[in-house]
């Protein structure tokens, strides 16, 4: 698996890089790594189904015990077949999509390392890796999404679609180490097995579900999917089929057995479900784009997959499981037929489509997107049918309020999902009467990906068990610890279920055809905001509020800078030391007497420094105050400290000097300003300060065992006689670099700063008149400019 | 700008024997006091000097390095005593010595702490220099609000040069 993953990552920056140099040859060269990850599938399946888990382990950091593991089970050998077996169909249909150029050389390749990405989410075992994968599939997505970067539209929806994924993905970071960190291990096998209890795994598991629901575009995150509908085609069919959105389906599946006896879990996940499965079936059944439609069923089903997966009991994980490898074998290929069409003949609008005619040559398609469009609907003899009637039985089974109003939601759902099912495939099954509107048929090639996987549609929905049932089985069964024993069929007998499949297709046929009705009846209902103009409002509100906090704490005051920085670095410390430190074993600071000489003039020199009215001055008294410091170094026997001093010092002038040029020469007279008094009590209270902390250092010990072991190693360890030296270049070195480098950063900082302030102001300005004495290309400004300086 | 002989005859005087302080303090300070800070910040201290005395153009003139480059190339010298044992193999800042006999100055150790304290010294000289090179222009107080843009900073330099010369 490693050895896939890689080459993902390989054959995806290949393409990227070569992406000029490939153009048709980027989609065969993208149907590999999908090969690499089918015949590793293939390769431990057998395994797998039998119950024994694929495990491998790849120490990364090895110092720091940083591993990469992997496991697979059978739950992710679903997700790989998917992943893979969508990407290989994909990687396929792309060939024919896309005109044979650079950018569809691109999309491939992000294609490749989005499948990487998916496949490395569904087998990681390590909370830190699945989390890592999980932000990859965000960016990724997001480049994907906004592949026409010069597309507004586009560049908008990608940016839509990472703020939420992404963020999204922050809470499920910060849920997986609360969740972590209760339960004592970063194996999520071992977290699932023995889940944590209490508060703080509460907190976390929620935080953990706000990542599912925003990854899965539930409610109220969802409209972040349907905006993702400017991606190409091939993307769209990918990202809604078996990879993105259903990655929080898969966490889902993983979390809900271990957490799902939480008081508050089954109605939250129950909520949201069915909210989403409805109001997506809403929506969906208004569009007129049918890549839009397409969308919102999405939208409607990720819903329905939430509350089977997310549920908790066998039945409906067993129901959830079947739906989402049904859902990923339809939707895909219903994109991929939404592409054709759109390819041929330009066009996704269902009045314009139901205007042209699609001759001869587009039979098979059109008889495998109706077919397809049956399946989604939930019709006998499909997948989508097998799912639906699982569901239906495990709602029904279950009973109680859960069961209740489970049952009364999904068939609400399903019978708008009918509906717009329908919706969907009258596309394909009327016929125009114009004669003058062909549109030219797909080549076969372009269609072949929608015929195999209508075929697997129906071969599943006929003989579920052969084809589905192992795995289904072995997935719920790991997942849930228990055995779990085939039941999947096409038939079970004249049952609940059954007879709520039939009302479900009666009612969905009915309100099709009375959707413009229904339609003009519920839209007086509609929220009066949809979700793109709730997320701008919610990005709106952020931006205000940063405004809001950034006037209020940058006043742009440096006088309230400093006195905020010094009255909390140096007073708050202080008042803890009054608190705690013990100050009767002070030491005689008159041991040495020339100390209180120095300390004299340092006083008089700092008092000095406030009385002065010159700036110049006043600098200069400022320095007197730091030789003063240099000496009592000296006099502490700290050679090195001085030297320093002095020569801080000295350069510390020469740069007040070099800034002082540019403000008057004096200061404003002090008393008036307003505030005087204000910076009086901050200046007296800091210096007390200073002094009481000073004061309490000294109180212990000069020396510690850090500080004898430095002294005692610095000889024999480092060949040092100077131990300043030897702590910053050889014991703490590390540390040196990375003073040095932040050092490096201050001085492009500060040069950055001080040119930008220097530039002619860029707005509020007129712009510059002819002749401009500012304006360096006019020589003749350049000279009277010099003769002014002359 | 008016030149004051003084001022740069003893600028001239300083810099020689600032900067063979500047050295020593960083070569010996392994075992006496210095080290690659305050080596760097003498030779800054000594740049300093010039400037008072000269302006930029003559800190350009001695040194002729730009100041990024020294800095930058301090930090890759530094990073480089950290980072090169790691690809042979070695902990990171593995350390490294040998005694040289030098004709003259006897025996000499040299060893990694002494090239990461240049690295260290070349970062501060950097840093001192960059920001005369961010403040220090020869702009006169009475044309603030109007200094030209940086990118003709190199004119007035000249004109400016002309001016002293003069």
């Amino acid at each position: 698996m490693i050895a896939t993953l890689a080459f993902h990552l390989a054959v995806g920056a290949t393409i990227l890089l070569a992406a000029p140099v490939l153009r048709r040859w980027a989609a065969p060269l993208a149907a590999l790594p999908s090969v690499a990850g089918l015949v590793f599938a293939a390769s431990i399946a057998s395994d797998v189904i039998d119950g024994t888990p694929w495990r491998a382990s790849f120490s990364w950091v090895g110092g720091l015990d940083l591993t990469v593991d992997l496991f697979v089970d059978g739950l992710g050998l679903i997700m790989i077949l998917l992943v893979s077996g969508i990407g290989l169909a994909i990687a396929v249909y792309s060939g024919s999509y896309f005109a044979p150029n650079a950018t569809a050389a691109r999309t491939a390749g992000l294609l490749v390392l989005f499948a990487g990405a998916m496949l490395g989410l569904v087998t990681a075992e390590h909370v830190v890796i699945l989390y890592l994968f999980w932000e990859l599939t965000s960016i990724l997505s997001w480049l994907l999404i906004g592949q026409r970067h010069t597309d507004p539209a586009a560049r908008a929806a990608a940016t839509h679609a990472l703020v939420l994924t992404a963020s999204g993905g922050l809470a499920l970071l910060g849920g997986l180490v609360v969740l972590a960190r209760e339960a004592g291990t970063w194996s999520i096998v071992e977290l699932l097995a023995d889940p944590p209890g209490g508060v703080a795994a509460g907190v976390g598991l929620g935080l953990v579900v706000l990542g599912i629901v925003t990854k899965s575009a539930q409610y109220p995150f969802h409209a972040w999917l349907p905006g993702a509908m400017v991606a190409p085609t091939p993307v769209s069919a990918y990202l809604h089929s078996a990879t993105m959105v259903k990655a929080g389906i898969y966490l889902a599946v993983r979390l809900a057995p271990a957490f799902s006896d939480l008081d508050a879990w089954q109605p939250v996940v129950l909520t949201i479900g069915l909210v989403t499965m409805i109001a997506g079936g809403l929506r969906a059944i208004r569009q007129d784009d049918i890549k839009l439609l397409l969308a919102f069923g999405t939208v409607s089903q990720l819903g329905f997959l939430f509350v089977l997966t997310g549920i908790g009991f066998a039945d409906a994980t067993i129901a959830g499981v079947t739906l989402l490898v049904a859902h990923a074998m339809f939707k895909a290929t219903l994109f991929l037929v939404v592409g054709i069409v759109d390819h041929q003949a330009h066009t996704r609008d269902r009045n314009e489509l139901l205007d042209l005619r699609l001759g001869s040559g587009w039979g098979p398609v059109r008889v495998c997107a109706v077919l397809t469009a049956a399946s989604m609907a939930g019709i006998p003899l499909l997948a989508g049918f097998i799912a639906k009637e699982e569901a239906y039985a495990a709602f029904l089974d279950h009973g109680g309020a859960v069961g209740i109003v489970g049952i009364v939601g999904i068939v609400t759902g399903s019978v708008l999902t009918m509906a717009y099912s329908l919706r969907f495939a009258s596309v394909f099954w009327r016929r125009s009467d114009r004669d003058d509107a062909d549109v030219a048929s797909p080549s076969f090639a372009f269609a072949a990906p929608v015929y195999v996987l209508t075929g697997l549609t129906i071969v599943a929905g006929l003989v579920p068990a052969a084809i589905i049932g192992d795995l289904v089985d072995s997935a719920v069964g790991g997942v849930l610890g228990i055995e779990t024993a085939s039941k999947l069929a096409l038939w079970h007998g004249v049952n609940g279920a059954l007879i709520l499949s039939v009302l479900t297709i009666a009612a969905g046929v009915l309100l099709w055809r009375s959707t413009e009705p229904f339609v003009r009846a519920t839209g007086r209902i509609a929220p009066p905001i949809d979700g793109y103009r709730a997320f701008q409002i919610g990005l709106e509100g952020l931006f205000t509020l940063a405004r809001l906090v950034t006037t209020r704490v940058q006043t742009g005051s440096l006088p309230r800078y400093i006195a905020i920085i010094l009255l909390v670095v140096v007073a708050g410390p202080a008042a803890l030391a009054v608190a705690t430190v013990p100050f009767e074993r002070l030491s005689n600071p008159t041991e040495v007497p020339i100390q209180l000489i120095l300390a004299g003039f340092i006083s008089l020199a700092a008092l000095a420094t406030t009385m002065v009215q010159r700036r110049l001055g006043a600098v200069v008294v400022l320095g007197a105050v730091g030789y003063g410091m240099a000496g009592v170094f000296i006099v502490q026997g700290a050679p090195d400290l001085a030297l320093t001093q002095f020569a801080i010092e000295t350069l510390t002038i020469v740069a007040f000097v070099l800034v002082l040029r540019h403000l008057p020469a004096r200061f404003g007279a002090g008393a008036e300003r307003p505030g005087h008094l204000r910076r009086v009590a901050v200046a007296v209270i800091v210096g007390i300060s200073a002094m009481v902390l000073v004061l309490a250092v000294s109180v212990d010990p000069p020396t510690t065992t850090a500080s004898d072991l430095a002294v005692e190693r610095a000889l024999p360890d480092a060949e040092g006689r100077n131990v300043v030296n030897v702590i910053l270049v050889d014991f703490r070195g590390l540390d040196t670099l990375g003073e040095i480098a932040v050092l490096l950063v201050a001085a492009v900082g500060v040069t950055t700063l001080a040119r930008v302030g220097r530039r002619p102001p860029r707005t509020g300005i007129d712009p510059m008149p002819e002749g401009d004495p500012q304006d360096p290309a006019d020589p003749s400004s350049t000279r009277s400019d010099a003769e002014v300086r002359a | 700008m008016n030149r004051s002989v003084i001022v740069d005859v003893t600028a001239r005087l300083i810099l020689p024997t600032a900067l063979m302080f500047s050295v020593h303090l960083l070569l010996s300070g392994h075992d006496r006091p210095g080290g690659g800070f305050v080596g760097g910040l003498v030779a800054g201290a000594a740049i300093a000097a010039i400037y008072v005395a000269g302006g930029m153009p003559d800190v350009r003139s001695v040194v002729p390095i730009r100041p990024w480059t020294i800095l930058g190339g301090g930090l890759v010298l530094a990073s480089a005593v950290a980072v090169v044992p790691v690809l042979i193999g070695n902990p990171v800042l593995d350390k490294w010595s040998f005694k040289l006999a030098l004709p003259l100055l006897g025996e000499f150790k040299l060893s990694s702490a002494l090239v990461f304290d240049v690295g260290v010294a070349l970062v501060v000289i950097g840093l001192v220099f960059m920001v005369f090179e961010a403040f220090g222009d020869e702009e006169p107080p009475e044309f603030r609000g109007d200094v030209p843009d940086p990118h003709d900073i190199d004119e007035s330099i000249e004109i400016t040069d002309k001016d002293a010369t003069r």
